[in-house]
C-alpha cells in the first residue's frame, strides 16, 4: 500500500530527533526527562499512579520523577542511573527518542552508546557547582562523536537565586574550552528541572533570558541531514539468492542487500565492488515495494548488478565519485570501554560496517587529558573511559572514509577475542590515499 | 511488479509548486516510520548475516505482525532465512492461534510451536502448587525449544516503550548459557555496529523494533495494510470484573458467585494470556479508529496486563530468568 494520509486525529510527526542527556550523578538528568514527559503530557495515568505508589513507599509522599526512568532494582536501591534508558514522546511538531545516559564515571561507555546516534546532546550542569571534569568529559565525547547540536542545561537555577551573573559565569567556563573542541552549535538554557522552569514552559524567574525553553528548542532546532549524500556506499549485509523460486524470473536472481551508508544510487549507475575492485553497473534496485530508480542513505535496498562478481557479506559497493580509502594501516581515535586496558600488540576483532577483521594495535599515539583537553603523547596504555589516538594493522584492507566525512563508514568497534566483549568505539582518521579507479585492475 | 518509481515520491506530490525548490533540497528525506523501518531491516539482515541458526518469535500479536512484514522487506524475494517459533501457553486466545497459523502458511514460513502443556508433561516446566498463570512457565519452555533446535538467536518484537526494564535493553541482548539477561553488564551498542559474537551455548535475543512506540506499530499496520487478529477490534464479549479490570470470561478461571459479569463491547490493546489480558471498552472497528483511540488514551498499553503489575520489577526479574 502506498503512503496514505493518516486520520486527522493524529498529527503525523515529520521527523525524529534523537537526543541524549548527560551529566554527573545528581545533576538531575532523570528528573529533567521526567519533567519533559510530565509537562508535555506524554505520561499516562497508570505511569503517574505507579510514581505515586512508589512515592508513598520510598519518597515520603513526594513524587520522584527520576523513578520514571530508573527502572532497574539496583538503580532504585542506589538512587542512580546504571544503564542507558530509552524514552519516547511526540509533540505535534516532532517525534523524540531520548537516551538517558548515566553520568557515573564508570559508566561513560554508556554515554557513548546513547550518544553515538544522537542529533543533539544535552549536557546538564548543576548551577551551584558549575563546570566539573565530567562536564568537560561529556562535552569532549559529544565533540568526538560529532553530534551536530549541543545544549548546555544549567540546572538547579532556583538554588542560586536565579542569578544571571552565575549563569553567565558558567557559560564563560564553557566558552573557555569549547574552541578547543569541534562543536558548531551550542545553546545555553537556565532551568530548574525539578520545578519545571524553562523545560516546557517559560520561567517567570528568568526575565533576563530571551531564548527558547528546552522543548521549544528541541522542536525547532534544524536537523541538518546527518546522513552523507555525497559518496555512494553500500556495505553488503546479505546475499539474496532465492532457493527454488516458483517465479521463473527469479531463477537467476542474485541481489546484494544492505543499508545505504552514504550517497545516492541510481539504476544504470557504474559502481565499484570491493574488495574485488571491479567496476560494474547497477541493473536494478529491488525493494519489497517494487523496484525503484533511485535510493539514498539510510534506505535498505537490494541491488542487482550487471556482472557476476565475487561479492559477499562484508563487501562494499561504492560510487565512482568521492572514492573511499582502502588500507590495512589505520589510524583512529578510540574511546576505551573495558576494565582491561588496551594493550599494544594485542589482537582484537574489528567490526567496521558489515566486515569483521582481525587487527593488532601497533601504537598508542596519545591520550586525551580531560582536565586540559590537551593530548599527552605516547601513554603506556588506555584504560576504561580513556580517549586516545591509536594505530592499527588489519589482516585485510578496510574500505573506509574518515569519520568526519561519514559516521557509518568511518566508525568501528573493537571486540576482545575470547570474551567477545565490546571494548572500544573507534573513529577513523581520513585515509591517507584514496583508491584509484583509473587503474586497469578496476575495469572488467 | 509495480512500475519503477522513486522512493518517497508520493509524499512529495503533496507539496505545492512554491515549495519545489525546498522540496528538491529535502527530497532525500525519510519520515519517522521509514526511519524506523530501515533501522529494523538493517538489524534483521545483521541477524541473517551473523548467526547460524536464528529463529523469529511469532505470536500473532501486533508487534510480531510488524516483525514479519519487516522480515519480508529484509529478505524477499528469497524465503525467510529462519523459522517462526511460538511458545503456546495453552491459555492463548483461540483467535490468536488461528491467525498465527494462517499467517505463517500465507508466508510459506516454517512454524514451530512448543507448548507449556508439553513442557509440564516432560518435567521441563514445573508449576508451583496452585499456580494457574503460565507466564513463568513460558521461560523453561522457550529455553528448551532453543536447546532442542540449537537456535543461537531469537528475534523478538519487544519494544522499549512498553516497560521500564525493556527501556534499558539493547537491540542485541546477550544471554548467557542459562538464557539470563544481565542488565548491569550489557555490551555497549554504538552507531549501527552490533556485536553478535557468541561462545558455545550462549544466545542472543534481538529486538528490531525496540525504538517503536505503540502508535508507530499501528501507523505501520495501517500504512502496510496488515491484517491483525479480530480481537484487536471492537466485539461483544462477556467480561468479568477482576482486579480493577474487565477480563474475558473463560473456562480456566470461571467467574465466582460474587463477581460481576457483563456483556460488553470491547477490544484488547495488548494480547497476553486469556486469564490476564484486560479488555477495554471501545467502539474501534478499523485501524484508523485504533490510532485515534491511542492518540487520546490516558493509560499505557501494559496497564491492561496483570502480569506486569505484580511488582515494580516484574519484567526485569522475568528477563533475568530468560524471558523474551
Amino acid at each position: 500500500m502506498p503512503l496514505t494520509a493518516l486520520s486527522s486525529a493524529t498529527p503525523v510527526p515529520v521527523d525524529i530527533l534523537r537526543f541524549n542527556t548527560c551529566g554527573s550523578v545528581d545533576d538531575g538528568k532523570s528528573t529533567l526527562i521526567g519533567r519533559l514527559l510530565y509537562d508535555s503530557k506524554s505520561l499516562m495515568e497508570d505511569q503517574i499512579e505507579a510514581l505515586e505508589r512508589s512515592a508513598d513507599i520510598t519518597g515520603g509522599g513526594q513524587i520522584n520523577l527520576a523513578n520514571l526512568t530508573d527502572g532497574l532494582r539496583a538503580e532504585r536501591e542506589q538512587g542512580i542511573t546504571i544503564d542507558v534508558a530509552y524514552r519516547y514522546f511526540a509533540t505535534p511538531r516532532r517525534k523524540f527518542i531520548i537516551a538517558d545516559t548515566p553520568g557515573h564515571v564508570q559508566y561513560t561507555r554508556n554515554m557513548v552508546t546513547g550518544a553515538s546516534s544522537a542529533n543533539l546532546s544535552i549536557i546538564l550542569v548543576d548551577a551551584r557547582t558549575g563546570v566539573i571534569e565530567q562536564s568537560r568529559r561529556h562535552t569532549a565525547i559529544a565533540a568526538l562523536l560529532r553530534i551536530p547540536h549541543l545544549v548546555v542545561a544549567i540546572n538547579k537555577m532556583d538554588l542560586v537565586g536565579w542569578s544571571e551573573a552565575r549563569f553567565l559565569e558558567i557559560r564563560a567556563q564553557f566558552e573557555e574550552f569549547l574552541p578547543r573542541l569541534d562543536i558548531k552549535d551550542v545553546k545555553f538554557i537556565p532551568m530548574s528541572a525539578l520545578n519545571g522552569d524553562n523545560v516546557v514552559d517559560a520561567s517567570v524567574h528568568t526575565p533576563w533570558y530571551v531564548g527558547p525553553t528546552l522543548l521549544g528548542h528541541l522542536e525547532t532546532v534544524h536537523i541538518a541531514s546527518d546522513w552523507n549524500l555525497n559518496g555512494f556506499r553500500l556495505p553488503v549485509q546479505w546475499v539474496n539468492r532465492p532457493n527454488n523460486p516458483t517465479d521463473a524470473s527469479l531463477h537467476d536472481f542474485r541481489g546484494f542487500s544492505g543499508q545505504i551508508a552514504g550517497g545516492i544510487v541510481r539504476t544504470g549507475q557504474k559502481i565499484i565492488a570491493f574488495p574485488a575492485g571491479i567496476v560494474t553497473t547497477v541493473k536494478q534496485i529491488w525493494t519489497y515495494d517494487g523496484p525503484v530508480d533511485e535510493a539514498f542513505c539510510p534506505q535498505s535496498v537490494t541491488l542487482v548488478l550487471e556482472h557476476d562478481i565475487d561479492i559477499s557479506r562484508g563487501s562494499m559497493l561504492v560510487g565512482l565519485d568521492h572514492l573511499p580509502g582502502s588500507n590495512t594501516e589505520l589510524q583512529a581515535e578510540v574511546c576505551w570501554m573495558h576494565a582491561r586496558p588496551l594493550q599494544p600488540g594485542k589482537r582484537y576483532y574489528l567490526k567496521h560496517t558489515t566486515h569483521t577483521v582481525q587487527v593488532s594495535v601497533t601504537e598508542i599515539v596519545n591520550k586525551l587529558n580531560l582536565a586540559t583537553l590537551e593530548s599527552d603523547p605516547a601513554p603506556a596504555e588506555l584504560g576504561v573511559n580513556d580517549i586516545g589516538e591509536i594505530r592499527l594493522r588489519a589482516a585485510k584492507p578496510l574500505v573506509f572514509d574518515g569519520y568526519a566525512i561519514n559516521r557509518l563508514t568511518g566508525s568501528f568497534i573493537l571486540i576482545e577475542q575470547g570474551t567477545n566483549a565490546t571494548v572500544a568505539a573507534g573513529m577513523l582518521r581520513p585515509p591517507r590515499e584514496i583508491v584509484k579507479p583509473e587503474n586497469g585492475d578496476y575495469v572488467i | 511488479m509495480r512500475p519503477a518509481r522513486r522512493v518517497g515520491k508520493k509524499s512529495r506530490q503533496r507539496l505545492s509548486n512554491a515549495g519545489k525548490i525546498a522540496a528538491l533540497m529535502s527530497s532525500y528525506h525519510l519520515d519517522h516510520l521509514q526511519h524506523l523501518e530501515t533501522e529494523a531491516i538493517h538489524i534483521m539482515r545483521e541477524v541473517a548475516g551473523e548467526f547460524e541458526r536464528p529463529a523469529l518469535l511469532f505470536s500473532g500479536g501486533k508487534d510480531s505482525i510488524c516483525l514479519l512484514r519487516l522480515a519480508e522487506k529484509a529478505f524477499r524475494p528469497s524465503d525467510l532465512p529462519m523459522p517462526l517459533l511460538n511458545v503456546d501457553t495453552g491459555h492463548h486466545f483461540p483467535e490468536l492461534n488461528e491467525f498465527r497459523d494462517r499467517r505463517a502458511k500465507q508466508l510459506g514460513g516454517k512454524l514451530i510451536v512448543r507448548t507449556v502443556e508439553d513442557a509440564i508433561a516432560k518435567g521441563i516446566a514445573q508449576p508451583a502448587p496452585g499456580e494457574i498463570s503460565r507466564n513463568r512457565l513460558q521461560i523453561p519452555t522457550l529455553l528448551a525449544a532453543i536447546e532442542e533446535f540449537r537456535f543461537d538467536c531469537c528475534i523478538g518484537g519487544a519494544r522499549r516503550d512498553e516497560e521500564k526494564a525493556r527501556a534499558k535493553e539493547r537491540f542485541f541482548s546477550f544471554r548467557d548459557s542459562f538464557g539470563q539477561w544481565d542488565p548491569k553488564n550489557q555490551r555497549p551498542e554504538i552507531w549501527n555496529l552490533y556485536n553478535g559474537r557468541l561462545n558455545q551455548g550462549e544466545n542472543m535475543r534481538v529486538f528490531p523494533i525496540s525504538n517503536w512506540t505503540e502508535m508507530d506499530v499501528w501507523e505501520y499496520i495501517q500504512r502496510e495494510n496488515l491484517e491483525v487478529p479480530s480481537i484487536y477490534f471492537s466485539h461483544k464479549r462477556p467480561c468479568v470484573r477482576r482486579g480493577g479490570q474487565w477480563l474475558p470470561v473463560n473456562a480456566l478461571v470461571p467467574p465466582k458467585a460474587h463477581e460481576e459479569v457483563r456483556e460488553l463491547v470491547v477490544r484488547v490493546r495488548t494480547i497476553g494470556d486469556i486469564i490476564s489480558t484486560g479488555c477495554v471498552e471501545s467502539p474501534a472497528t478499523t485501524t484508523g479508529d485504533i490510532i485515534a483511540e491511542i492518540a487520546a488514551a490516558r493509560v499505557t498499553e501494559r496497564g491492561s496486563r496483570a502480569d506486569d503489575k505484580s511488582s515494580e520489577a516484574a519484567m526485569e526479574d522475568r528477563k533475568k530468568a530468560g524471558y523474551f
